[in-house]
């Protein structure tokens, strides 16, 4: 049987893999993308877990929420992406240093 | 009939006050004439009304006038109100400021004839004679001090009147630096009284006086002081400053710098005596401590003679004049330090009109002399300028003490008050004031002899010119000159030894001098007679005998006298070196300090550490936190998870506790 405390470790596992590839990756920005996706993901797996455990229906209501922002969200930002690219010719996260006073 | 002297005494009060702001700011629209038209009928209004006062409270029986007028403030349970006490101190100096001003007024439009500064020369001496009058009928210490202060600016805008003369305004702010010292002393005199007594009320302050006469206070810790010789020092260190007393009595020569009706009416009549004046008042504080009085005589008594010494050298006109104020002040201060009170307003009195006669006679030669005040190109002068020189006359005789005339009432009665006394140093004291005399005599024939008599040492183009001055100062000049000799017999008898100052001054018996005399005093031909066998008449006249010699009779006596005594010349032309030793010191030090803490404090430590220091301090700083700002996403995101996780760890350190 799993315990809600393998799940939690799952989830934060994941959440700080994501954390990492937000900050070690030095390429693409469709990877920053993906990392933000995960953080969410592991953010809803707890969510599930504790809906699950606790017997209440509640969390998984806010995991479609979630679901739902995260995925308008990805397409904005996708979208983003595509002007960036069509702007600097490149999605390399190296060259993007534009974010300075 | 209290309600009604009211209004008279706030009509004193305030008509120069009125006369002053219309002269001074409405001095363009009336004109010059307006201005002297505006100011002396103010002025004028305020001395008969004066002389109605004196009438009403001496000769009608009237009662004391003490009474709040307004109430400015109150707080902690003090009441800082603007009030008037008008007993017989007051109101006998009223009188002598009120018509010695007035008299100045009116002379004033002949002296200052043809200068610019016309309407502000008659709003500035209207706004003093308010000032003035605030003082001397304050009922409280605030308006005592406020009129103190007040008195004290107009003197400082006065004497640097010609502000576009160097030595003017080096005058001016010499006059308002002493000033400051010996004001400062008496702001904490004044904070000694509310301190101790809760009230700034002469009333309540006196007549709780006796119940501290024991008192001491802890200044520096460990040495009990007398709280009343405190007191009294604090506040006659304010009377030296006012009234120009060793070691604070520098000023007063340079304040010569000023138009010298201005010398007349401030620096010899009546500002200079508010110090006295201030000392009588405060008589219960000043009766409680043996102490305080004897340090009041011992600088008097220095004063008196060391300042008088001085007059013998100086060749301008108007300081000998001046230092003969020094030393008459000296006179005054002598006779509080005795506790002869009486005797000192007595003396104040008579030398306001006398002196005053002197400044005014000495101004009407210098319009005759175009603005010349060297006395060593004058002579001769009684042949052009009669009344000057029989004003002139009177003025020194009584300034000498010649028997009949005021000043010798008033100064007889000093000397023999000293003599009665048995304060320590009243020996010294009496021996000083006697000497004194001897000196007066002599420094006012040199200066009289030198300036009417003798050869006519004038260039050519002033003699040519010479001639009586105009109506408008002959005539103040013979308004002074008749009180300045009948003035000191009529008020002898009740001001010294009838109850005249009874309910305004406060005399322990065992220091009641004034009664000693008084027991041989029988009337006033008795007490004239009575001088002839004491050495002051005598003294007196060797003195002007002496100068008779010296300036008319063999004049090349002087120099050779100088050449062979030429080390004491010296350290009387230095004024026993005060001048040089402030400059060095007082000035020098300053000076020092201040350009030290410029160069040091400002420039180094505020500007270059404080202003500058922050500035590079943030310019470094932000240059070294710049580099964390690259701009990639990626450094910014690590950034924050710092952050984060710190802000978790203490949130999760602060769980645990």
């Amino acid at each position: 049987m799993i315990t809600l405390g393998q799940v939690l470790l799952l989830a934060a596992i994941l959440f700080c893999i994501s954390v990492a590839g937000i900050f070690i990756n030095r390429k693409n920005v469709i990877i920053l993308l993906m990392c933000i996706e995960l953080m969410l993901l592991s953010v809803n797996m707890n969510f599930i877990a504790f809906s699950h455990f606790l017997h209440d229906m509640n969390g998984q209501v806010f995991v479609f929420f979630i679901l739902t922002v995260a995925a308008a969200e990805s397409a904005i930002g996708l979208a983003i992406l595509v002007v960036l690219f069509r702007n600097r010719n490149t999605i390399n996260v190296e060259e993007l240093s534009s974010l300075k006073g | 009939m209290n309600t009604d002297m009211q209004s008279i005494y706030l009509a004193i009060v305030l008509s120069p006050l009125i006369g002053s702001i219309i002269a001074g700011l409405f001095g363009k629209l009336i004109g010059r004439s307006g201005a002297h038209w505006v100011t002396i009928i103010g002025v004028g209004v305020s001395s008969l009304l004066s002389l109605y006062a004196y009438k009403y409270l001496m000769f009608d029986g009237g009662e004391i006038f003490n009474r709040a007028i307004y109430t400015w403030l109150t707080t902690g349970g003090i009441n800082f109100e603007i009030g008037f006490m008008v007993d017989q101190l007051t109101v006998t100096m009223m009188v002598v400021v009120t018509f010695v001003s007035w008299m100045i007024h009116i002379y004033t439009i002949g002296y200052m004839h043809d200068d610019p500064g016309y309407q502000r020369f008659f709003s500035y001496i209207s706004l003093f004679t308010f000032a003035m009058l605030m003082l001397v009928m304050s009922n409280n210490f605030l308006q005592l001090f406020f009129g103190w202060e007040a008195v004290g600016l107009v003197s400082y805008l006065l004497i640097g009147f010609w502000f576009k003369r160097e030595s003017a305004i080096f005058a001016n702010m010499k006059a308002f630096l002493v000033n400051r010292v010996g004001d400062f002393g008496f702001l904490l005199g004044i904070a000694a009284v509310l301190m101790t007594f809760d009230s700034l009320d002469y009333n309540q302050v006196f007549a709780q006086a006796p119940d501290f006469a024991n008192a001491t206070v802890n200044i520096i810790s460990g040495s009990e002081w007398s709280l009343m010789t405190v007191i009294c020092i604090c506040l006659f260190i304010g009377a030296m400053g006012k009234s120009a007393q060793v070691p604070l009595h520098v000023w007063l020569p340079d304040s010569m710098e000023g138009p010298t009706p201005i010398s007349a009416l401030i620096h010899a009549a009546t500002m200079v005596t508010a110090g006295i004046f201030m000392v009588a008042r405060m008589s219960p504080l000043f009766e409680l401590s043996e102490t305080a009085l004897t340090f009041v005589l011992v600088i008097g008594s220095i004063t008196a003679f060391f300042m008088g010494l001085l007059g013998l050298v100086q060749n301008d006109i108007k300081r000998v004049v001046a230092y003969s104020t020094l030393s008459q002040l000296g006179y005054m201060t002598v006779a509080l330090g005795v506790s002869a009170y009486s005797a000192a307003i007595f003396h104040l009195v008579t030398h306001a009109f006398f002196k005053a006669l002197l400044f005014l006679a000495a101004g009407s030669v210098i319009i005759a002399m175009h603005h010349e005040q060297d006395m060593r190109k004058m002579g001769g002068l009684y042949r052009y300028m009669p009344i000057t020189w029989v004003t002139s006359l009177v003025g020194s005789l009584a300034l000498i003490g010649f028997p009949g005339t005021a000043g010798f009432y008033s100064k007889d009665a000093i000397i023999e008050a000293v003599h009665h006394s048995s304060l320590p140093f009243s020996d010294w004291a009496y021996i000083a004031v006697l000497s004194g005399v001897f000196i007066t005599a002599l420094y006012s024939f040199r200066l009289f002899f030198l300036v009417f008599h003798g050869k006519e040492r004038m260039d050519r183009h002033t003699w040519e010119h010479l001639k009586e001055s105009p109506a408008v100062v002959t005539v103040p000049l013979s308004m002074l000159a008749i009180p300045s000799v009948i003035l000191g017999a009529f008020l002898i008898g009740p001001m010294l030894f009838g109850d005249y100052f009874t309910a305004a001054i406060y005399v322990q018996d065992q220091h009641d001098v004034l009664g000693m005399i008084g027991e041989d005093y029988h009337g006033v031909w008795a007490f004239t007679l009575h001088a002839f066998q004491t050495a002051p008449v005598y003294l007196a006249l060797s003195g002007v005998l002496v100068a008779w010699l010296l300036y008319i009779k063999f004049p090349e006596v002087p120099q050779k006298i100088v050449g062979r005594t030429n080390w004491v010349y010296q350290i009387l032309l230095n004024k026993y070196g005060f001048d040089t030793f402030n400059q060095a010191v007082f000035a020098g030090g300053a000076c020092k300090t201040g350009s030290f803490l410029w160069k040091f404090g400002d420039v180094k430590i505020i500007d270059g550490v404080l202003i500058n220091g922050t500035a590079s301090a943030v310019r470094w700083f932000s240059g070294k936190i710049r580099n964390i700002q690259t701009g990639h996403l990626y450094d910014y995101a690590f950034t924050m998870i710092i952050g984060l996780l710190m802000l978790l760890a203490v949130f999760v350190h602060h769980l645990m506790e």
